[in-house]
């Protein structure tokens, strides 16, 4: 019993010596600032690894050899990346090793609002800096934002906002929800009918159905059986293609109007443009917008042989911006990063006057899109008709309504 | 108009027409993995993978060679029984006289891997795979908007069903195939190939699940994890319909379907979970599964 005592004193000490001297070690790395290193944590090979994945980790390659070959900094830049398997443990997990054994001091990327959640808690204790370009949930910048977490390309209320908003207007007065059955598709249905309410729409019903459902008719007949003009998707990757499969093979789409509230480019492309005609959605970014996008998306097709989804030029916007608020700080310490990050406007190909608020939410022009025809698409990857810029301070939540303590009102 | 439970009357059949087209899928599976596991005692995980390669191929064999569906329809279960012929030769010949749970392991793996290969190579978007021209449209059928495609799958996936039944029950090779489940040693004694069998079996049963993935394929979306969100599913179906049951794996299959088809109307979000329901309560009252005999 007293040996065994003795040897959990022992045990004890010894951790605490490991402890203190993984605390040393992390001291000196940010001490001597030569060395700043970037962890881009995503999907691999999931269900959202063609939104995010390998793409996302070539884009922050991109940032950093362009940043190199812009800035010239003297000291070194590495790149490490994982698989978080979409599980919040596996993700906080990584960031836990990251920043106490890898010296990690930026992590992007980090789709999948559940682990972003996560990583976000882990980023704040220990005082690094998370800018996520991946996650959809507005409790990011709301109930759990922190100091040193920055969401970067879009969250539910600006698809919502964007896609429901624009909808309304246009005489889709009428809604009908089909609604992936966990957190997410909960709150984006929940955002987009409260914007629908709100500009005078009405909502006719909904109907929830499990994730990475393999069948999607009979949802669609019940959509079909509501008579609304407007059906709103509110699931994503998977679900959301066979939606659309289902939604043509059964003929909704001649009498209603499919309205995707995360749809993406990868999921266009995979689908093809007769199916997916006429569409209409709110995307953060699209490579065919100008001269500029243009240069840095066929760059990125170059390397990947795909265009860019939104979450893969927001990592490279991310990464870019991080090194430059690095550079002009003169330190990685992540304090003085994030006022940088705070105080500085982003002008890149992915964002104009972009503007990173007190509340973490980076915030940035979106578009409202409509897929082209096959006769008015006139190469590959050519599939949006863009009908709307919306202005950042209109896309995204206003100021005054976040709930998130660190603003002061 | 009348109502049942408040759903009005057109809207359940319609449903339950739908019911039927998603129980053929699972009856065409289930009636493989019976299938197998009945002639080899192999429980074979790498079916969904199987059934994946088949819609698979039939993309590949129409974008890259111009291969048409109808030609898809034949050639894919081909080259699936092929790709199973060679799994069974090399790998799974080996575990026959071992516990269930090598088998099991074993096709697992495979399915991982197979997975994986196709994941990196095209994705987990999937592609599309457009319904064959004569199929474009759909009947009115008064209660509801049949599309010609769907219609097709349940006639297809019966006749299939029917064949392999009236196959393995009614014709002299079948009883030579079921003499050779019942005792290997013996059938061989008659001076019958008894290896051969087993192996033709095996490349059958996949070829079912190749031939399920060159019917979904216009369906759904052709994508690498089409497999793995259907075979868990299948496997409850087949513990449900009695491990190794002919007719039980294409009478649950069938039945299956409808009621999660008719689950999706009045309880959407439990529509994933009833069929593990009605297994857990059939494992409790009747353990060998509603057709299976106790051995």
């Amino acid at each position: 019993m007293k040996r065994k005592l003795i040897g959990a004193l022992v045990g004890a000490a010894v951790m605490s010596m490991a402890a203190s001297s993984v605390y040393a070690q992390k001291g000196a790395v940010k001490l001597s600032g030569d060395m700043v290193k970037i962890g881009v944590l995503t999907d691999m090979s999931g269900v959202y690894s063609d939104l995010g994945g390998q793409g996302s980790v070539t884009a922050a390659q991109m940032a950093i050899d362009d940043f190199k070959a812009q800035a010239k900094p003297s000291w070194k830049i590495d790149l490490v990346y994982a698989d978080h398997q979409n599980k919040a443990d596996v993700g906080s997990n990584k960031a836990r090793e990251w920043y106490d054994t890898q010296g990690v001091d930026m992590m992007t990327d980090v789709l999948n609002s559940a682990v972003a959640l996560a990583v976000s808690k882990v980023t704040a204790e220990k005082k690094r800096v998370l800018i996520d370009a991946g996650a959809a949930t507005t409790r990011l910048t709301n109930e759990d934002c922190t100091p040193y977490t920055v969401h970067y390309v879009y969250d539910t209320y600006a698809l919502a906002n964007g896609g429901g908003k624009a909808v309304v207007k246009q005489g889709g007065d009428s809604w009908f929800f089909l609604t992936a059955d966990y957190a997410f598709g909960h709150s984006l249905e929940k955002d987009t009918a409260d914007v629908v309410k709100a500009n005078g729409g009405k909502v006719l019903g909904a109907v929830r159905h499990p994730l990475n459902a393999s069948d999607f008719s009979s949802f669609l007949l019940q959509a079909q059986a509501s008579k609304a003009k407007i059906v709103g998707l509110a699931n994503a990757g998977g679900d959301t293609i066979n939606s659309i499969k289902a939604a043509n093979e059964f003929g909704l789409t001649k009498t209603q109007k499919l309205v995707g509230l995360l749809t993406q480019i990868t999921d266009i492309h995979a689908l093809g443009l007769p199916t997916t005609q006429g569409m209409m959605f709110t995307e953060g970014f699209y490579w065919n917008l100008n001269a500029e996008t243009r240069e840095w998306s066929r760059r990125y097709f170059g390397k990947m042989k795909k265009m860019p989804s939104m979450l893969q030029a927001g990592v490279y916007s991310a990464v870019l911006t991080y090194l430059k608020a690095v550079q002009t700080a003169g330190t990685d310490d992540a304090d003085a990063v994030m006022k940088q990050l705070k105080s500085m406007t982003i002008n890149d190909m992915f964002a104009k006057n972009g503007k990173i608020r007190e509340d973490g939410r980076m915030v940035h022009d979106m578009f409202l899109v409509e897929v082209k025809k096959q006769a008015e698409s006139k190469e590959p990857w050519d599939y949006y008709h863009v009908r709307a810029v919306i202005p950042g301070s209109e896309a995204f939540q206003p100021l005054s309504l976040s709930r998130c303590p660190l603003v002061k009102k | 108009m009348s109502e049942i439970f408040g759903v009005p009357i057109q809207a359940f059949m319609g449903q339950l027409m739908l019911g039927l087209v998603n129980g053929s899928f699972y009856a065409m599976l289930s009636l493989g993995l019976a299938v197998i596991f009945g002639m080899l005692n192999i429980i074979n995980f790498a079916h969904g993978a199987l059934y994946m390669m088949g819609a698979m191929f039939a993309w590949m064999g129409l974008n890259y060679f111009g291969i048409g569906y109808w030609w898809s329809l034949l050639l894919a279960p081909l080259a699936v029984g092929a790709a199973g012929i060679v799994i069974e030769r090399s790998m799974l010949q080996w575990l026959y006289k071992l516990d269930h749970l090598y088998g099991l392991l074993l096709t697992f793996g495979l399915a991982l891997i197979l997975e994986g290969i196709f994941r990196d190579q095209y994705g987990v978007s999937g592609q599309p795979y457009s319904i064959p021209e004569e199929f474009v449209g759909a009947y009115n059928l008064g209660f509801m908007f049949l599309p010609k495609y769907r219609a097709w799958v349940i006639l297809a996936s019966l006749a299939v069903c029917f064949a392999t039944w009236f196959f393995i029950e009614k014709t002299p090779l079948g009883a030579y195939l079921r003499a050779a489940t019942e005792n290997p040693r013996l059938t061989q004694a008659f001076g019958i190939n008894v290896p051969l069998m087993v192996m033709l079996t095996y490349g059958f049963g996949v070829a079912l699940a190749g031939f399920a993935g060159v019917l979904a394929a216009p369906a759904m979306q052709v994508s690498p994890l089409m497999g793995s969100n259907l075979i868990i599913v299948v496997f409850a179906v087949v513990v449900i319909g009695g491990m190794g049951s002919i007719l039980g794996s294409i009478v649950t299959g069938l039945g299956l379907g409808v009621i999660e088809g008719m689950t999706k109307v009045f309880w959407p979000e439990a529509s994933a979970t009833v069929v593990f329901v009605i297994m857990a309560i059939v494992l409790l009252v009747r353990p060998a599964g509603l057709f299976g005999r106790e051995k």
